[in-house]
């Protein structure tokens, strides 16, 4: 299996006819992603045309699109003025899997679209400012490259999307059964112990990656919910040993703020979980090497 | 972005809270005229500085007349405050202070909600507070979506255990500072010490308000909000130019594309660096997913503007972009940076990997084979390129501009 994302997920862009949205929608159908069709407030009824000839029905609302196709997934692209309606809507049509891709959202729509959604309790987001999850093979829902690795048994969880895409690279040979980018804002929809709960049910899993950054104390909690729940092997790596205190390093979320959220905290929770912690991603991927071949 | 207490007793005031009358001033004179401006009578001068502790850092004086406020600014102003040089003092009305409480309202990024802390015990400062005596500290969680109405107001003054004779007109305080937060996209609302005057008023003496940047824009005044003057040149230029950029203080420029990857590379950089005698990355900078020549091209003339930068690390990792469009980019923006009159001077390691590896390699060595010998160096993976990097900042090779 793999987590929350297979074969049969049907998929459903939010915000299809942007430019962002046609481009990536592109690159999710040549993945293999079963696009069943677009949203575009205004534009329903037209077809949204792809490479081959191929056409996805756009509709007005994710009710309409959701009751016409079956869709269990929406991605969204729509901007980040607009992210919170496009989210209230999806989780009004009881859309399983949201993952929001918009950079940008103010942390204030996501807090107030996170407990629309729990107090619902239908809906999972994944996101916001997230490069969205991958199955490799399988599906692929967002912007990661899906040609940069192959199905396998690793799962992994991070905040970042170019360090995800390092680690599904360096570790190509050996494969994934589903990556999972959470994002980097201070509040996001699924955290990494939501991906480990996950990935330590999955069958096809076998060991874990999980990356963090600076910022926060999620990795710490992550770590604490290893130590009691996880049993199959973790791999981390955490980035911004080197970030000043105060200063926000590209995510939203990546800040040390006075004594908190430094890196060397969280390597040390995770270390102290027993989660062996690379101190580069070139060893980050070693480590899990190592342990694939102890695994055999 | 955190405010001024002055921003933040503005921003207050735009919203009904309680403060007292108040003026900025930046000199003693206008200190003075900002004295008899609100009533001549006592005043507080406190110094301006985002930074806590100016209390016991002699950034705060009481003054009776005019020209005591102008000679205390004199001497408040030019202070430096923990590494922050005091450029503006507030000029406050004094207050006779019954009693002094604490209140805030902040983000909760565990619980991915709002927090809302109150206390009976304020003026001190809230860590040291909830270390020592946690249950003078009432930690009430705020549900995002319905946030503090009067009922939850009063919830919270009542675990706090605030006197009844002030509950109510405290309740009625922390519902206008809620809506501070909410309607000002604030991540941080926290008043230190909200007090009680000696005729029964409850007022905020002290804001501390920190924004949201990514809701700015729906808020076109925040903008005027920030302190251009105190924002590094270089950090002001990336800014205009939509770069992520973070200067810090090394001799390896980075460029990278991810928040993330760009965060690693930072600190792997420094790992090699120990080697070389302490070199250190030079900056954070993200260019994206994009990697175009333009944006390439802008970023490599921000960090060639660092005198302190000896050698540039570009590293990136062909995800969406593949790897010869970014080789491409780089040629690109060796050019545009030519035709500007600002050539590249200082040695590039690159490292390229992902989509179209080998491809971008090729491109990038055969133009490399058209500049002077080393001006840059391809390495396959991210530690070689890093120690690469580190050994040539420490060499000295680079032309400081």
């Amino acid at each position: 299996m793999s987590i929350w994302l297979n074969h049969d997920s049907k998929v459903i862009v939010q915000g299809m006819t942007g430019s962002e949205g046609r481009k990536h929608t592109q690159r999710m159908i040549n993945s293999g992603t079963n696009i069943v069709a677009g949203v575009t407030p205004g534009k329903g009824g037209k077809g949204q045309e792809f490479n081959d000839r191929v056409v996805k029905p756009v509709f007005n609302s994710v009710q309409e699109a959701v009751a016409q196709t079956g869709a269990d997934v929406s991605v969204i692209f729509v901007p980040a003025k607009g992210t919170k309606s496009a989210v209230y809507e999806a989780v009004d049509a009881g859309v399983p899997l949201v993952v929001v891709i918009t950079e940008g959202v103010p942390v204030h729509d996501t807090a107030n679209f996170f407990q629309y959604a729990k107090n619902k309790g239908t809906t999972r987001i994944i996101g916001p400012n997230c490069p969205g999850l991958i199955t490799p093979g399988r599906s692929n829902v967002g912007i990661i490259p899906a040609n940069i690795t192959k199905h396998g048994p690793i799962g992994l969880v991070s905040k970042s999307g170019t360090l995800t895409y390092q680690l599904m690279y360096e570790l190509r040979d050996i494969g994934f059964s589903t990556n999972v980018g959470i994002g980097g804002d201070p509040v996001i929809g699924t955290t990494h112990i939501d991906c480990l709960e996950a990935f330590e049910k999955d069958d096809e899993t076998k060991a874990i990656v999980m990356i963090g950054e600076i910022g926060g104390d999620a990795e710490e909690r992550a770590a604490a919910y290893i130590k009691e729940h996880v049993t199959k092997p973790v791999v981390g790596y955490v980035a911004g040993f080197t970030a000043p205190e105060g200063k926000t390093m590209g995510h939203a979320g990546a800040i040390v703020s006075g004594s908190s959220g430094t890196a060397q905290a969280k390597k040390e929770a995770l270390e102290a979980a027993g989660v062996k912690v690379g101190k580069t991603p070139s060893e980050t991927a070693r480590l899990m090497r190592e342990i694939m071949a102890q695994l055999g | 972005m955190d405010l001024f207490e002055y921003q933040a007793r503005d921003m207050f005031a735009a919203h009904g809270v309680p403060v007292l009358d108040a003026v900025v001033a930046t000199t003693p004179e206008e200190a003075r005229a900002g004295a008899e401006a609100i009533g001549g009578g006592t005043v507080v001068v406190k110094a301006q500085v985002k930074t806590g502790g100016r209390g016991k850092a002699g950034g705060v004086k009481l003054a009776h007349s005019p020209e005591e406020a102008a000679a205390k600014a004199g001497e408040i102003l030019g202070m430096d405050i923990k590494g922050h040089t005091v450029h503006r003092v507030m000029v406050a009305q004094g207050a006779k202070i019954a009693e002094e409480y604490y209140f805030s309202v902040l983000l909760d990024r565990a619980n991915r909600t709002y927090l809302a802390m109150a206390s009976k015990e304020g003026g001190m400062e809230i860590e040291q507070l909830a270390v020592e005596r946690p249950d003078a500290l009432a930690k009430i969680p705020v549900d995002a979506i319905t946030g503090i109405d009067a009922a939850k107001a009063a919830e919270i003054v009542d675990a706090a255990g605030f006197a009844d004779d002030v509950k109510a007109a405290v309740a009625d305080v922390i519902v206008k500072l809620w809506g501070v937060f909410q309607a000002e996209d604030a991540t941080l609302v926290e008043v230190n010490p909200l007090v009680k005057t000696e005729d029964g008023a409850i007022i905020a003496l002290d804001g501390k308000v920190t924004l949201d940047g990514n809701a700015g824009f729906r808020h076109p005044d925040h903008a005027a909000l920030e302190d251009v003057a105190a924002a590094d040149p270089l950090e002001q230029a990336a800014k205009e130019k939509g770069l992520n950029y973070v200067k810090l203080d090394g001799e390896v420029g980075i460029i990278g594309n991810g928040a993330g990857l760009v965060m690693s590379t930072l600190d792997v950089v420094a790992y090699a660096g120990e080697e070389f005698g302490g070199v250190k990355p030079a900056n954070f900078l993200d260019i994206g997913g994009g990697a175009s020549a333009e944006v390439m091209a802008n970023g490599l003339e921000i960090i060639l503007g660092d005198v302190q930068v000896k050698s540039v690390f570009v590293n990136v990792f062909g995800g969406i972009t593949a790897c010869d469009a970014v080789a491409n980019g780089i040629l690109q923006a060796f050019k545009i940076l030519e035709e500007n009159g600002t050539p590249v001077t200082k040695p590039l390691v690159v490292r390229l990997d992902g989509n179209n590896a080998e491809l971008g390699q090729e491109i990038l060595d055969d133009f490399a084979k058209t500049l002077p010998a080393g001006a840059i160096t391809r390495e396959d993976t991210m530690d070689g390129a890093a120690r690469a990097a580190a050994e040539l900042a420490a060499g000295g090779q680079g032309q400081g501009a």
